[in-house]
């Protein structure tokens, strides 16, 4: 038996098209991560780019492995860090800070060291191999 | 003299041009969207207050330190002085390549010294130590 089949226009059903374009562009909000990694910047020296520096415009900052701190021969609490640092960049603005770690002081005490570093608006940091 | 004004008002809101609009935003994330992602190593990332925010996470590569001094980067453990072959080859891929350090709060400064002097040896100088806001 031969079916009579009515041909009704050639057209592609667009009405859903915007569910599925919703659908994905769900999918996409949903996987992208907005909230970009956040941290404490440093540009490393390149390599083999020693330079002498004057022994008055340095300022040694020691961490032992207990977390203590040393500041130019004087010790001193972390959170103190940045005002004293402060202090002695307004009187020599070429002062670098090197701050040198024993290997086995704790990661969270050196951030926190870099840190109060950053909040004196230290730029001249330099860091010292531990050892 | 009659000035001749349309009557007709349409109210309602056209929708012939929502599949466009949506397929821009689609667009627009699909682009954006980094799906590479790895998972790193379990770690509790030291706080701090001075932060600054990564750029681009496309010029941004990640090394992963336990509070074990495991070093993990893209999912694969490294000795220390292993880093340097990769990072290097990962800074002539991108030159504008910054090294985001995801190390643990309990990591060793020995340890992290050492990536230290292996990035410098890489070339790969722009460093960020990867950390949280601290509230005080």
């Amino acid at each position: 038996m031969a079916r009579k089949r009515r041909f009704k226009g050639g057209n592609i059903p667009t009405s859903s098209m915007a569910d599925i374009a919703f659908l994905l562009l769900i999918f996409f909000l949903v996987t992208t991560t907005i909230d970009m990694d956040k941290g404490l910047g440093m540009v490393l020296p390149a390599e083999g780019e020693e330079i002498e520096i004057s022994k008055k415009n340095i300022l040694n900052c020691l961490i032992n492995s207990t977390g203590n701190v040393l500041l130019g021969g004087e010790g001193l609490e972390i959170r103190d860090l940045s005002k004293l640092i402060r202090q002695k960049l307004a009187e020599n603005d070429k002062l670098i800070i090197s701050v040198k770690a024993h290997k086995s002081t704790s990661y969270k005490d050196y951030i926190a060291v870099i840190d109060q570093l950053k909040r004196a608006n230290a730029t001249r940091i330099s860091i010292a191999e531990s050892n | 003299m009659k000035v001749n004004r349309k009557t007709k008002l349409d109210t309602e809101i056209p929708t012939a041009s929502m599949p466009d609009i949506i397929f821009m935003l689609l667009i627009f994330f699909m682009v954006t969207t980094v799906l590479r992602e790895y998972s790193g190593l379990p770690i509790s990332l030291p706080k701090a207050k001075r932060i600054e925010k990564l750029t681009s996470k496309r010029h941004t590569s990640h090394i992963w330190v336990s509070k074990d001094g495991l070093i993990s980067i893209e999912d694969k453990l490294y000795a220390s002085d292993g880093i340097r072959h990769v990072m290097y080859e990962k800074r002539v891929a991108d030159p504008q390549l910054v090294i985001s350090l995801k190390a643990d709060e309990r990591a060793k400064m020995g340890l992290i010294s050492a990536i230290h002097g292996e990035l410098r040896k890489a070339d790969a100088l722009k460093l960020n130590y990867s950390s949280k806001t601290a509230v005080d």
